[in-house]
């Protein structure tokens, strides 16, 4: 089947698309993105959590016909190109990222989370920053830099407007 | 052939980074911006047009005869390139690292569920996955051996393996392998009295399940045919000269014409130290002729690695009234599952660290190694130290409360310190502030008791199961220690090749080893040395492969020690060569010159390196050892074995619903000593994910197997912490520097992964009143229903 879809701002085409394929595999494989992630396949890790519009969704739980028609966000989209996005550079600065595997989903979620915090004019506290990611597995740095990035990069962005 | 088209700007490229830190700074890792870019080429990103994808066959049968395969069926599907079993095995058809034992796939027998079988290639996952399930196995299905103590006791019953296994070089020197039975390595300690006696005794049996490393990369790689009739093959691995050595001998092809480069690795605590998909891919790429990528799936990376040892234990420990250890009695049993892995190294390390940082005058450990029929035991993460704290601990709170004294007390009074003798009889002959650790612990405040309900603070969360009725709080101690680097007279060693040069104008140094990155940091500190020994800020790695020497193995927390110490050699070796050409244009005396901020400075000078160097590179590569080890005597098990030990302490403090059996792990406290911190953020990283994967073996983390079946092969079932799972942590790092390694630095990676789960497991003990026996602890084992 084809796939019509606009990801990161731009409208891709895909043909040849497999009706068993998710949106995960059609990412990585056929449009070269391969920035989300592939840990589980099966919605356990949110190593695959991308913007799908507009909300975060686990990519590799989206067959890849229900994205037809609409806008996918994915770690490659978050920063202008060449530029950082305040979340990225709040993981890099904390020491977040060590094998870096859950990176892209983890971000993905953060910017949701603060963006949803920004618009209520607040910055989340720590019990809503663990709710809001406990469905990102990280196995390398028992979440204490990563609790760190988000307060970083929610303090950094909180007088961002939405 | 040409390179990956797809890869995307990260590894397997140089990588340089943002650019500046030294040894002892927070420097910024140099694959970061790729990183959270999404741009970082992890074994599973590789990809070339013409590509296919390779899949395994695997045996749904742990133990069985294979009576035919007939591949026809799979053949005949559209899009099939290949389809491979053994047969098509040109060279050796086994390999392991100690032993060559496990089949590349399998011949005549399978001897675990899931043990590789037949491969094929197709231009698509899903035609290669539906083309290998028509595959037809015809199995003769036998019952399985499935408990390591029964194993034993019954050296001819049922041997899991008919055979004796090559021995390859990594093989321990002094493990005795028998060619018949199931017994894969028997180590003795023996110390002192065997018959001590002693005033206070107390017994006890452990047993720790089997845990996963559970890694978020799966196992992936991208093996090209070159023109020579060779391959290259870019794999996520942790020791590409080993694995080189192993795909040689299967391929029955010579090194120059095997060339492997590291892929992005997602993770590995152990997990990678084996191959997994390396033979299969390069196999099927030499067959169809076309570039062949396999990237397992979380159910079949369950299958495809292998995991912690599960453990039995019995121990004895004896003490005076005042505390003074007299003698520690144990035997330790540990399951390798069907093919041997690093299960001597497993047995080296469980049995010569078994009874804990500890000076005990009498020690008597038995520690053994089985074959069974189970999946597959090797390395991970505290490799065989893990299991045996859990018992250690344990026994250290009982008897401190059969000595009415209190458990951080009696530790302190028994520590291990520089100078003691350990039950190896090596003397400690660095720092070894166990007490300290310990003291300092018990300093540090304690966490506020619960206050005001909040449900997200209690054991069972918003699940509303409780209000706080029920609930006990426990703090519990536990100190470890570990050796660093590989042990028992094993030629450990790393190669690093350093090019100085002017690059654009501006003095850059490459750094070019072969030591895996797995997320660690090592690339980080690779700079950081270079930096240092050089004053060179601009440092580039080079991509990590096979074209320079060994660096050893990405585990034994050694790689900083080791190939930190090759790289800060081969960097002295440059400096010595840059100096001389600066004096001989200078006419300074070599001594009065140093390097600094790309120059050479002395008295009253400041010579570019622009200038000292004009075109010319100056290239140094050096292979670089730690000192000599020994092995262990056959029947005493004493020896120099290790070159370094690692130290350090948890304090936990647990929530306990004991109606309900469920737990909330409050905080955890560290103290680590490290020598000294080439990178104070990575080493902290560090002890935080070793601290949250031990916390996850306590309460959490096992791969159940029943009658050689595993049960919950994906992150569904098989549990590891989530951010609500893992609680604030304070870490204190000490820095005592240990005067025989480079900077005086300590291995970081494994030890917080030893102490952190007995010292929760204690914290639950003192909520509970319980024994609690047996890890991880389930709720079941709470309740009692
Ligand atoms: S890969 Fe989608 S949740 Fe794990
Ligand atoms: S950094 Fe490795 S899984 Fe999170």
């Amino acid at each position: 089947m084809r796939l019509t879809c606009t990801v990161n701002g731009t409208e891709q085409q895909v043909d040849d698309v497999w009706e068993g394929e998710s949106l995960l595999y059609v990412l990585r494989e056929r449009m070269g993105l391969p920035g989300s992630k592939n840990a589980c396949e099966q919605g356990e890790c949110g190593s695959c959590t991308v913007y799908l519009d507009g909300l975060p969704v686990c990519a590799c739980l989206v067959a890849a016909g229900q994205a037809e028609g609409r806008e996918v966000g994915t770690v490659e989209g978050l920063a202008a190109p060449g530029e950082l996005h305040p979340v990225q550079q709040a993981f890099l600065d904390a020491g977040a990222v060590q094998c870096g595997f859950c990176t892209p989903g983890l971000l993905v979620a953060t910017d949701d989370l603060l963006a949803r915090a920004r618009a209520e004019g607040r910055t989340p506290a720590d019990a809503e920053i663990r709710e809001a990611l406990a469905g990102n597995l990280c196995r390398c740095t028992g979440y204490e830099k990563i609790l760190d990035a988000v307060r970083l990069a929610a303090d950094r962005t909180a007088g961002d407007a939405r | 052939m040409s390179a990956p088209t797809r890869t995307p700007s990260g590894a397997p490229a140089h990588l340089t980074g943002p650019g500046s830190g030294r040894v002892g700074d927070d420097a910024a890792r140099p694959d970061g911006v790729l990183k959270v870019r999404g741009e970082f080429a992890y074994g599973s990103d590789l990809w070339m047009d013409d590509m296919l994808w390779g899949v395994t066959l695997r045996s749904p049968h742990p133990y069985a005869r294979i009576r035919s395969v007939d591949v026809g069926p799979a053949l005949a599907v559209p899009g099939v390139h290949a389809v491979l079993t053994s047969d098509d095995v040109p060279g050796s058809k086994t390999y392991g690292l100690e032993l060559a034992d496990q089949p590349v796939l399998a011949v005549d027998v399978v001897r675990y569920q899931g043990e590789p079988v037949a491969l094929v290639a197709a231009d698509h996952p899903e035609t290669a996955r539906r083309a290998a399930a028509r595959i037809v196995v015809d199995y003769e299905v036998w019952e399985p051996v499935t408990d390591a103590r029964e194993a034993l006791g019954h050296p001819t019953w049922n041997q899991v393996h008919e055979t004796e296994a090559p021995v390859t070089e990594l093989s321990r020197e002094s493990a005795h392998l028998h060619p018949q039975g199931n017994l894969v390595r028997h180590l003795k300690v023996r110390k002192g009295d065997p018959h001590a006696t002693a005033d206070v005794v107390v017994t006890g049996e452990y047993e720790v399940g089997m845990q996963d490393q559970a890694f978020l990369g799966p196992e992936s790689g991208l093996a090209v045919p070159a023109e020579d009739g060779g391959v290259e093959l870019h794999v996520a691995t942790q020791w590409l000269h080993v694995d080189q050595r192993q795909v040689c001998a299967a391929l029955g092809l010579p090194p120059e014409r095997v060339r492997l480069t590291l892929a992005g690795v997602g993770g590995a605590f152990g997990g990678r130290e084996d191959l997994s998909m390396h033979v299969h891919a390069c196999l099927l790429a030499l067959r169809t002729g076309k570039p062949v990528k396999m990237s397992y799936n979380r159910e079949e990376s369950f299958f495809g690695h292998v995991h912690r040892h599960p453990a039995t234990m019995r121990y004895e420990h004896g003490a005076t009234r005042d505390g003074d250890l007299v003698y520690v009695r144990a035997q330790i049993h540990l399951d390798g599952g069907a093919y041997a892995s690093s299960t001597p190294a497993v047995v080296g390390n469980a049995g010569t660290m078994g009874i804990g940082p500890y000076v005990v005058p009498n020690v008597h450990v038995d520690c053994y190694g089985a074959y069974t029929n189970n999946p597959p035991c090797g390395a991970m993460r505290g490799f065989g130290s893990v299991q045996t704290a859990f018992a250690y601990e344990a026994q250290m709170d009982a008897l401190a409360a059969e000595l009415g004294m209190d458990p951080v007390e009696l530790r302190c009074r028994n520590a291990m310190e520089q100078g003691s003798p350990t039950p190896t009889g090596q003397v400690v002959d660095s720092p070894a502030p166990v007490a300290e650790l310990l003291r300092r612990l018990a300093a540090m405040p304690l966490p506020e008791p619960p206050g005001t309900l909040d449900l997200r603070e209690v054991p069972g969360g918003v699940s509303n199961t409780t209000h706080g009725e029920g609930v006990r709080r426990g703090v519990g101690y536990a100190v470890a220690y570990k050796n660093v680097a590989f042990s028992e007279g094993f030629d450990d060693h790393s190669t690093a090749r350093v090019r100085l040069e002017v690059v654009g104008g501006e003095p850059t140094v490459t750094v070019h080893t072969a030591a895996a990155e797995v997320g660690q940091g090592l690339v980080t500190v690779e700079q950081q040395i270079a930096r240092t020994e050089l004053g060179v800020d601009r440092v580039v790695i080079h991509p990590k492969d096979t074209d320079v020497g060994s660096a050893g193995s990405t585990s034994a927390s050694r790689q900083t020690y080791v190939t930190g110490g090759a790289v800060k050699a081969a960097c002295e070796a440059v400096r010595a060569r840059v100096l001389e050409r600066a004096a001989g244009l200078t006419g300074r005396p070599v001594g009065d010159l140093r390097l600094f901020d790309g120059t050479v400075v002395a008295e009253g000078l400041e010579l570019p390196l622009a200038e000292v160097l004009g075109d010319d590179a100056v290239e140094e590569t050096l292979e670089w050892r730690h000192r000599p080890t020994q092995a262990l005597d056959p029947e005493t098990g004493q020896g120099f074995a290790h070159v370094q030990y690692a130290f350090s302490a948890h304090r936990a403090v647990v929530d306990v619903d004991t109606e309900l059996g469920l737990l909330k792990v409050v905080e955890m406290a560290c103290t680590q000593d490290v020598g000294k911190a080439i990178n104070p953020q990575a080493v902290v990283g560090q002890i935080q994910g070793g601290t949250a994967q031990g916390l996850g073996l306590a309460v959490m983390e096992e791969v159940l197997v029943r009658d050689g079946r595993v049960q919950n092969p994906s992150f569904t079932d098989y549990l590891i912490p989530t951010v609500l799972d893992v609680p604030p942590m304070r870490i204190e790092v000490l820095e005592y520097a240990d005067p025989h390694a480079p900077y005086g630095l300590r291995g970081v990676g494994e030890a917080p992964n030893i102490s952190s789960g007995p010292a929760v497991l204690a914290a639950i003990r003192q909520a509970t009143g319980l024994p609690l026996t047996r890890v991880p602890v389930r709720p079941e084992h709470i309740t009692g229903t």
